[in-house]
C-alpha cells in the first residue's frame, strides 16, 4: 500500500483493526523492514571497517566480523599513518597524504577557476562558433582515458615531469576542463544576460563583470565544482598509477600497494585503518555537503 | 591589438583550453590510433606499420576474449542489478517513511568512496576465511560457501556486488528525483478507481520514467567501460585472468608487458565502444529536442 493512498483512503468504519487496516500495517511492516535490510547493506561493510581498525589481530582472527573490539586499540592507526611498509619503504601512509594533498589542492582550484572562465566565455560572450567549441570541449567527458594513456606518459617525460606531482597536476587540470566548463556553462546560462548587458553599456570589460556579477551570484555551483572535483582527483587511480613513482604516489596508489602486497603478514587491521585515512576527506566532505555533493555527482557521472 | 583583444576577449580567454584539448584529448586519440598501426613494443615507433595487424591480433588474444566478454557480463549483470534494486530501494524511499534522508545518505555515502577503497572492502568481506562467510559459518549455517574471489566462475559477481554497492546510491537518487517528478494526480485517480499500488507502478509510473532509464543506461554504461581501479584493487584481474576486464588488460599492455601497438589497437577498441553506446543516445536525445 502506498502513502499517496494511504492520505486519501476513507477512515476505517467499525473498529481500527479492519481488514483494510491490518494490511496497511502490514504493508508498512514489510516496507521497513526492507529498508532495514538495505541499510545494513549499505551501511555494514563502513561499520566493519571502522571497528575492524580498531581491534587487535588475535581478535579478528577469531572471528566476529560483527562485534564490536572487545580491547579496542589505537595503535593500527598509529601504525597505518606513520609505519607500515608500503613498498620498500616504511614510513606509513602520512607522506602519501600529503602527496594527495599538494596534487589535489592546486589542481582542483586551478580547474574550477578553468572551467568557471571558459564557462562564462560561453554562456555570456557567444560567438559565431561557440556552440562548436562547447561540444568539442565537452566531447572530453565521455572519452576512457586509456585512449590518451600512453601519450601523455611520452609527454610528460619529455617535459621532465614524469613521476612528479606538478605531472598529476597538469594532467588533473588539463582532463578537468571538460567536465567543469561544462558544469560552469551550464549553469551561467540561467544567469539574466540583462545584468551583464547593462554591465556592459557602463563600460565593464570581461574580467570585471566576471569577478564583480557573475560569481557572486554563483556560489553554489562553485562548491559543486569543487566537490566534484575534489572527490574526482582524490578518488583517480587511472593517472595516479600511470605517472606517479613511489615518492610522488597519491593515497589510492599507496592504499593498494599496502593492501594488494603479497610480502609479510596480513594486518587487516592496520590496513582498514588505511582504507579509512584514505576515504575519510572525500567522506567528510560528503557529510558535511551531501546535497551539494549529489549535484556534483549527478553532473560528473558522465567523466572518467 | 587592444582592440582586437577586446573584441575577442571571449575567444581569447577560451583559447587555452581550447588548445590543451586539441593536443591532449583530439591530438592524443589520434596518435594513439596512429601507434596502433604500428608494431611499438616499448617506445613509440611509427616506422614499423603494420595495417589492422594489431587489431586482428588483439582478437585473436585468448586474455583480450576474456576481457572483452567479462565487460558485456559484468556490464550486463551490473545494469541489471543496479537498475533494478536502485529503482526497487527508490520506490521504498518514496513511501512517505520516517527519516527518509537517513536513508537515502545510507544509500548515497558510498558514492564518496574511491573504486579503490570500494574494492579492498568488499575483498575482505568476501575473504572466505575472514569475511562474510566466517560470520554466517558462525551463526550456524556452516554449509554456507562464499567463494566468489577464488571461484573463476563466479568472481564476476564479486565485481557486481562491490559496483552495485559503490553506484546504486547515484543511481536510487535519479529514479527518486524522477518519482518525485510525477504529477500527483495520477496516484489520486488510481486510488479513486481502486488500482493497487503496484499496478500503477508497473503499468503507469514506471513507463514515464522511461527517460530516466535511458539516463541511467547510459550512465553506467560508459562507468562499464572504463572500470579499471574496481578491479584492480578487488580481484586484480584474478583468479588467473577471469576477472579481467578492457581497461586492466590495455594497461597491462602498455605499463608492463611493453606491448604499446596492441595496447593501443585495445584502447582504440574501448572508445569505439563509448561511441556505440553514445551515438545511438545522443541521436534520440537530439531528435527528442527538435
Amino acid at each position: 500500500m502506498s502513502a499517496p493512498i494511504d492520505a486519501i483512503s476513507r477512515p476505517a468504519r467499525s473498529g481500527w483493526l479492519t481488514p483494510r487496516r491490518r494490511k496497511a500495517i502490514l504493508a508498512r511492516g514489510v516496507l521497513y523492514l526492507l529498508l532495514a535490510i538495505v541499510a545494513i547493506f549499505f551501511a555494514g561493510p563502513l561499520y566493519i571497517l571502522l571497528s575492524t581498525s580498531f581491534k587487535t589481530m588475535p581478535e579478528i582472527q577469531s572471528g566476529g566480523l560483527m562485534t564490536l573490539p572487545h580491547e579496542p586499540t589505537v595503535q593500527p592507526w598509529i601504525t597505518a599513518w606513520g609505519e607500515a611498509c608500503i613498498g620498500i619503504t616504511c614510513g606509513g601512509l602520512k607522506g602519501y597524504f600529503g602527496n594527495s594533498m599538494v596534487m589535489t589542492i592546486p589542481a582542483v582550484l586551478i580547474s574550477v577557476m578553468i572551467g568557471a572562465i571558459n564557462g562564462y566565455a560561453l554562456a555570456k560572450w557567444p560567438f559565431p562558433g561557440a556552440r562548436f567549441v562547447f561540444a568539442a570541449l565537452v566531447a572530453g567527458n565521455f572519452v576512457p582515458f586509456q585512449v590518451v594513456l600512453a601519450p601523455v606518459a611520452v609527454t610528460l617525460r619529455t617535459l621532465g615531469l614524469f613521476g612528479s606531482v606538478e605531472g598529476l597536476i597538469l594532467i588533473h587540470v588539463i582532463y578537468g576542463i571538460p567536465i567543469t566548463t561544462m558544469l560552469f556553462r551550464n549553469f551561467f546560462l540561467s544567469v539574466p544576460n540583462d545584468l551583464i548587458k547593462a554591465a556592459r553599456i557602463d563600460g565593464a570589460g570581461f574580467f570585471w563583470i566576471f569577478f564583480r556579477i557573475v560569481l557572486p551570484l554563483s556560489p553554489s555551483v562553485i562548491v559543486v565544482a569543487l566537490i566534484l572535483q575534489f572527490t574526482g582527483i582524490w578518488n583517480d587511480f587511472l593517472f595516479a598509477v600511470s605517472f606517479s613513482n613511489p615518492s610522488s604516489a597519491p593515497m589510492t596508489v599507496a592504499l593498494n600497494n599496502l593492501v594488494n602486497s603479497n610480502f609479510g603478514v596480513k594486518e587487516y587491521n592496520v590496513h582498514m585503518a588505511a582504507t579509512v585515512i584514505a576515504a575519510a576527506p572525500t567522506l567528510i566532505l560528503y557529510i558535511l555537503l551531501g546535497r551539494y555533493f549529489l549535484r556534483g555527482m549527478t553532473a560528473g557521472a558522465v567523466k572518467g | 591589438m587592444r582592440r582586437f583583444l577586446q573584441r575577442h576577449v571571449s575567444q581569447v580567454a577560451l583559447s587555452p583550453s581550447l588548445a590543451l584539448i586539441a593536443i591532449f584529448l583530439y591530438g592524443f586519440i589520434a596518435y594513439t590510433a596512429a601507434v596502433s598501426t604500428t608494431n611499438s613494443k616499448a617506445f613509440p615507433r611509427f616506422d614499423s606499420f603494420v595495417g589492422l595487424e594489431q587489431y586482428w591480433r588483439l582478437f585473436h588474444t585468448p586474455r583480450w576474449h576474456v576481457a572483452f566478454t567479462n565487460m558485456f557480463l559484468f556490464g550486463g549483470l551490473f545494469l541489471l542489478v543496479t537498475i533494478s534494486l536502485g529503482l526497487l530501494i527508490a520506490i521504498l524511499i518514496d513511501q512517505r517513511i520516517r527519516a527518509e534522508s537517513f536513508f537515502r545518505s545510507i544509500v548515497m555515502y558510498p558514492m564518496a568512496m574511491s573504486f579503490v577503497v570500494t574494492g579492498i572492502i568488499w575483498q575482505w568481506l568476501l575473504n572466505p576465511t575472514l569475511g562474510i562467510e566466517v560470520m554466517v559459518h558462525q551463526l550456524g549455517f556452516t554449509s554456507f560457501r562464499l567463494d566468489w574471489l577464488t571461484n573463476p566462475d563466479t568472481v564476476i559477481w564479486a565485481l557486481v556486488v562491490a559496483a552495485f554497492w559503490q553506484g546504486c546510491g547515484l543511481v536510487m537518487a535519479l529514479f527518486l528525483a524522477g518519482l518525485r517528478g510525477i504529477d500527483e494526480d495520477i496516484w489520486k485517480a488510481a486510488a479513486v478507481d481502486g488500482i493497487p499500488a503496484w499496478r500503477v507502478y508497473v503499468y503507469i509510473v514506471i513507463p514515464m520514467l522511461a527517460p530516466v532509464f535511458l539516463t541511467v543506461v547510459v550512465l553506467l554504461s560508459l562507468s562499464i567501460v572504463r572500470a579499471f581501479d574496481l578491479v584492480v584493487a578487488l580481484t586484480n584481474g584474478g583468479p588467473g585472468v577471469s576477472s579481467d576486464l578492457p581497461s586492466v588488460f590495455m594497461f597491462d599492455m602498455a605499463f608492463r608487458r611493453t606491448n604499446l601497438g596492441l595496447s593501443a589497437a585495445s584502447a582504440v577498441v574501448m572508445l569505439g565502444t563509448v561511441l556505440a553506446i553514445l551515438i545511438p543516445y545522443l541521436y534520440v536525445e537530439t531528435r527528442e529536442r527538435a
